[in-house]
């Protein structure tokens, strides 16, 4: 045992272990209290911090996603709406053309009837007074024909106006 | 960068070359010693013996803890607490001891004499109290109880005087035993631990109100810089190994974490004493202690049952083999932790004090120039290259030491399995 003999260290000295363990635990109690501590809950504090500020983030990122799809919707309901109210517009336009269109026409056709009543009318007016005029015309005619003043004889004029009646001009 | 690497370099170019000086004046020292030797005892053998380079003498004074703090030549004194049953406490300056080369007292106080840095006690219980002069050690290989051991005398007007080391706990196994006196005093190796205390604790409180002046900020300066460890320590070895309760042992478990590494790295600083801190066996048995305590204290009812009855074993196995098995694996856990630490820090500090011996071993003792510069062209790349790796198993080492008592305290306080 030779070489142990000044080999110092190996051996456990009362002294030594008594130094050792005293300012081990002082270390421990004062820079643990003091420093170690602290550290250790300003780096939770600190992870905390920032584990809420990223979850902040995501949720108003989150936020802005779901406005930015309600925007989106609006727009696109928007959309719809113009184009439904401009196909509305188009069809109350034709409607309207289509109407006026019909309502001219029957206006026309009233019109062109009354004036064909009307013509008719005139028409038939035109042959009584043509009528009539013929018939004093054979009156005149027959007078003449028989040399004879019919105009006193009542008879005479009936008969001569039922020819004139039966005459027909058409 | 490219700054930094010159840095480094010249530290260890720096630190061979003034632990080269100081093994220097060790080598003149020593023929000092051999020429005073002579004239006292003028025995032959001893002075051929002596004059060789003691490479394990050597290194074992650089690893050892001293009552002085030498570096870079000076011999700083340091307090000595020292009690001997009967005598009581004896507290002075080990200035009182006028130390000289080596750390060998020239003067004695209350029957202390100071040998190559360390206090040893006058076994004689009949030498006067009170100051008297030494004139020199002398080291005898003599058989005590069937062993060859090492007993030093120290020579007083001309008689030799039986020397005590200062008390050990090993139960006489390891060379110690306890013997006539305590050593309490403010060591090397305690001056260190103050130092890194006093140290990590300006730096942590310092790192601490940075924490709290800028709480909702990024980390900056040497906060930023010891951000990321301390997170290490939280989310791999603490979180992991301890689970949710880990909280509770952060502290705990930052503190032995910086105080080995501290340790560690202050003992690989060549022209700071290169003190052996961590790789001294007290101070990690020291350590060790109160993590076999801070485990056994938080154990919990499933651990211990565990250890003494293990569920869904048959009786006898527990009976036979499992329960002592278990029960002295409480012990074997800390004695590793112990062990693990100490063998690495010294093994490294020994291979570096080895390699820088090269040059003194091929230079004989300062003898052959030629030699020297033999020595020196191997000595400083295998140093450098050593110190290096040290610099990875300080690190490696005070991890090691954090994450195994993290999973023997999550061994502990587990509820269920």
């Amino acid at each position: 045992m030779i070489f142990l003999a000044d080999f110092s260290i190996i051996r456990p000295e009362p002294g030594l272990i008594f130094w050792a363990i005293i300012i081990f635990i002082l270390f421990w109690v004062l820079v643990g209290k003091f420093a170690f501590k602290p550290i250790a809950n300003a780096l939770k504090d600190r992870e905390k911090s920032i584990q809420d500020s990223l979850d902040q983030a995501k949720l108003a990122r989150e936020e802005m996603n779901k406005l930015k799809s309600e925007n989106e919707k609006i727009l696109q309901q928007a959309r719809e709406e113009r184009s439904r109210i401009l196909a509305e517009a188009k069809e109350m336009h034709n409607k309207i053309l289509a109407e006026a269109k019909e309502k001219a026409k029957s206006e026309a056709g009233k019109i062109v009837e009354k004036a064909k009543s009307e013509i008719e009318n005139e028409k038939e007016a035109a042959f009584v007074d043509l009528k009539n005029k013929i018939g004093s015309m054979a009156l005149v005619i027959a007078e003449k024909v028989m040399e004879k003043d019919l105009s006193s004889d009542k008879s005479q004029v009936e008969y001569a106006e039922s020819l004139v009646n039966k005459l027909n001009l058409n | 960068m490219h700054k930094s690497i010159k840095l480094v370099l010249f530290f260890l170019v720096f630190g061979v070359f003034s632990l080269y000086a100081q093994d220097h004046n060790e080598s003149e020292k020593l023929q000092q010693k051999n020429e005073k030797r002579a004239e006292h005892f003028e025995k032959v053998h001893e002075q051929k013996a002596e004059e060789e380079y003691e490479l394990k003498n050597t290194i074992f004074h650089h690893i050892g803890n001293h009552n002085v703090y030498s570096v870079m030549g000076a011999n700083i004194p340091l307090p000595a607490i020292l009690y001997s049953p009967g005598q009581g406490w004896d507290i002075f300056m080990t200035s009182k001891f006028e130390i000289g080369h080596h750390g060998t007292g020239h003067k004695g106080y209350n029957r202390y004499v100071l040998s190559e840095g360390t206090i040893y006690q006058i076994a004689d219980k009949d030498f006067p109290m009170g100051e008297f002069h030494v004139d020199g050690i002398e080291r005898k290989m003599e058989k005590v109880d069937g062993k060859t051991k090492e007993v030093q005398y120290a020579i007083i007007d001309g008689k030799e005087y039986k020397l005590n080391p200062r008390s050990t706990w090993d139960g006489g196994y390891l060379g110690g035993g306890i013997t006539s006196f305590y050593d309490f005093s403010i060591t090397k190796n305690v001056v260190f631990m103050l130092l890194s205390f006093i140290l990590l604790f300006w730096l942590f409180t310092k790192i601490a109100k940075d924490y709290k002046k800028r709480a909702d900020s990024a980390p900056k300066g040497v906060q930023s810089f010891f951000e990321p460890i301390i997170l290490f320590v939280r989310d791999e070895v603490a979180r992991p190994f301890i689970g949710e309760k880990y909280n509770k042992y952060l502290p705990y478990l930052l503190s032995i974490f910086f105080f080995i590494l501290t340790l560690n790295l202050l003992g690989q600083i060549p022209f700071l004493g290169s003190a052996n801190t961590t790789g001294n066996m007290s101070i990690t048995m020291g350590l060790a202690l109160i993590a076999f305590f801070i485990v056994n204290i938080s154990g919990k009812k499933t651990y211990w049952q565990h250890v003494f009855w293990m569920p869904g074993v048959p009786w006898w196995v527990k009976a036979t083999i499992l329960t002592p098995i278990e029960f002295l694996g409480l012990f074997i856990k800390p004695f590793t932790l112990m062990l693990r630490l100490f063998a690495n820090i010294s093994a490294g500090h020994m291979v570096v004090l080895v390699f820088i011996s090269l040059i003194f071993i091929f230079g004989n003792a300062g003898a052959s120039v030629s030699g020297s510069i033999t020595g020196m062209a191997l000595a400083i790349p295998l140093s450098m290259f050593m110190m290096a790796l040290e610099l990875l198993v300080a690190f490696i080492q005070a991890f090691v030491f954090t994450m195994l008592v993290a999973s023997y305290i999550g061994a502990a306080i587990e509820e269920h399995h």
